[in-house]
């Protein structure tokens, strides 16, 4: 084996500007399409359990449809499939306004906002439903009682496999770099080309990909503790 | 007379093809306390949760203040805002505190301020001996004391009628009568109830009538005196010797 390392590559000229611009990219998509799947997921997961069968029949559409097409086939869909649909001001607008980028994080949002659900969805049905009941007992409407009562034990009951899919999210925002989003792992490759040094280039790629999804996993954690519903989530003291 | 509190009309039920309220004829005035007992299936919870609106009927009528329920058009929130109910297992919001279990429906439904809210939740607390727990969550109280709380939030809304399904089934023994003490309290005051228990003394020295139901039918109603000293039929007296047994 004769390759030769030569870590200095990452910071020397452009790489660790490059890195730090994918990283900012990464992260910005990664929270917008994560706003984006917790409401759809919220909203839709919560559809799915309410005893109204269109609004059920709504929610189901949305999810299998867009759980069962790979995540790779919406970035194309809406990057190159939905522009031309839009009115032409709006496509200059985009096209002005790195088009790929909104086209990627519609992508990851929608995507993963149809695994939220199902994680929603999940945390619902597991709330007796004596719960809805009591609620509705009292005259609150069903909007309220999802509102002020399922949904907010719902969400405190899923933060672990919310947190698991908030980090799938997280790595899949580097298929965007298949529409030309210049995020991380796309800036990783670029290092790459221009020194000619793929492992010191991916190393860095992962290492940073690794520091974000351990933070998120221990900032969730954090969350889980702070707002456990007392008794029922009783972990790590 | 005043106008019957509640008052069942021939209501029949069925889930799906199997029938579980047959032809219910039963009136209750405003201020009485109705206690209904009967073997396990036979269609108390049933009966009860119409009331409320909890469960649909096919056929029949039912009058609940004044107003004919299952009609379309009949606003159930408003009619449950009149109509409380305490269940056999608690259903208290985890997630919330004793407080604020107690106060959400009169601020969000009612529209009563946070602060009128909380001063008639605290004199609730203290109606049901447990002024010191409006802080708590109820996973950090007993049963009894979540039952209590349970009952606090029912009459915050300002019922005219309480309905209890079994509320002290899932308690341990010894808690049992500080939660029948607090509902012999609001018998005395004058609230109507329908109470569905197997705690027949309560039934003894609270009811003013004991309704027997078996197989989705009123079998039998009378005042207490009459009914665990003479019941006429056989399958309340199978039944009572039972439950009396233990
Ligand atoms: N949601 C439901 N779907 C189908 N059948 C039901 C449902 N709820 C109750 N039943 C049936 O209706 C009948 C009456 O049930 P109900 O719960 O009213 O009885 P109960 O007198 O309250 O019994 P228990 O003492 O066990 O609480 C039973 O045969 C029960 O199996
Ligand atoms: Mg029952």
């Amino acid at each position: 084996m004769n390759y030769q390392f030569n870590w200095s590559v990452l910071w020397s000229g452009q790489s660790g500007g490059w890195l730090l611009h994918g990283l900012l990219l990464t992260l910005a998509i990664s929270v917008l399409a994560w706003v984006l799947a917790a409401v759809l997921g919220i909203v839709s997961g919560a559809m799915r359990t309410v005893p109204w069968k269109p609004l059920r029949v709504i929610a189901t559409f949305y999810v299998e449809f867009f759980r069962n097409v790979p995540l790779l086939v919406w970035m194309f869909f809406w990057y190159f499939g939905v522009p031309p649909l839009l009115p032409r001001v709006v496509q200059d607008w985009l096209f002005n306004h790195s088009a790929e980028f909104w086209a990627g994080m519609f992508a990851l949002g929608v995507y993963h906002g149809a695994r939220m659900s199902e994680i929603i969805r999940a945390g619902i049905l597991s709330i007796p439903r004596t719960q809805f009941e009591a609620a509705v007992a009292m005259g609150l409407t069903t909007f309220q009682v999802y509102r002020l009562i399922i949904v907010p034990i719902a969400l405190r009951l899923i933060v672990p496999p919310a947190t698991n899919d908030s980090l799938n999210l997280l790595k899949n925002s580097s298929v965007a770099l298949t529409i030309s989003v210049a995020e991380l792992t796309f800036q990783a490759r670029q290092v790459e080309t221009y020194t000619a040094k793929a492992i010191e280039a991916l190393t860095a790629g992962t290492v940073i990909y690794l520091v974000l999804c351990l933070g998120i996993a221990a900032i969730m954690t954090r969350v889980e503790r702070r707002f456990a519903i007392p008794g029922l989530i009783a972990r790590g003291g | 007379m005043a106008p019957p509190a509640i008052e069942f009309k021939s209501v029949s039920k069925w889930f799906g093809t199997h029938q579980v309220l047959t032809d219910i004829d039963l009136a209750i005035a405003p201020g009485e306390v109705v206690v209904v007992c009967g073997p396990s299936g036979s269609g108390k919870s049933t009966l009860i949760r119409c009331v409320n609106g909890l469960e649909p009927f096919q056929r029949g009528d039912l009058v609940v203040l004044g107003e004919s329920i299952g009609r379309p058009g009949v606003s159930m929130s408003a009619l449950r805002t009149r109509v409380g109910m305490v269940f056999q297992s608690f259903n208290l919001f985890p997630h919330m505190t004793v407080l604020e279990n107690i106060t959400l429906a009169p601020v969000r439904v009612r529209g009563l301020s946070a602060a009128e809210a909380e001063k008639t939740a605290r004199t609730l607390l203290e109606r049901v001996r447990i002024p010191d727990k409006a802080e708590n969550y109820p996973a950090n109280l007993s049963g009894g004391q979540q039952q209590r709380v349970a009952i606090a939030r029912a009459l915050a809304m300002q019922p005219k009628i309480m309905l209890f399904d079994e509320p002290t089934s899932a308690l341990d023994p010894e808690m049992i009568n500080e939660v029948l003490d607090v509902m012999t309290d609001l018998a005395k005051e004058g609230m109507t109830m329908m109470v569905v228990t197997h705690e027949m003394g309560f039934a003894r020295r609270v009811a003013h009538r004991v309704v027997f139901m078996d197989a989705g039918r009123v079998v039998e109603e009378a005042t207490p005196e009459v009914f665990f000293a003479a019941a006429k039929s056989d399958r309340a007296k199978d039944f009572l010797s039972k439950i009396l047994s233990h």
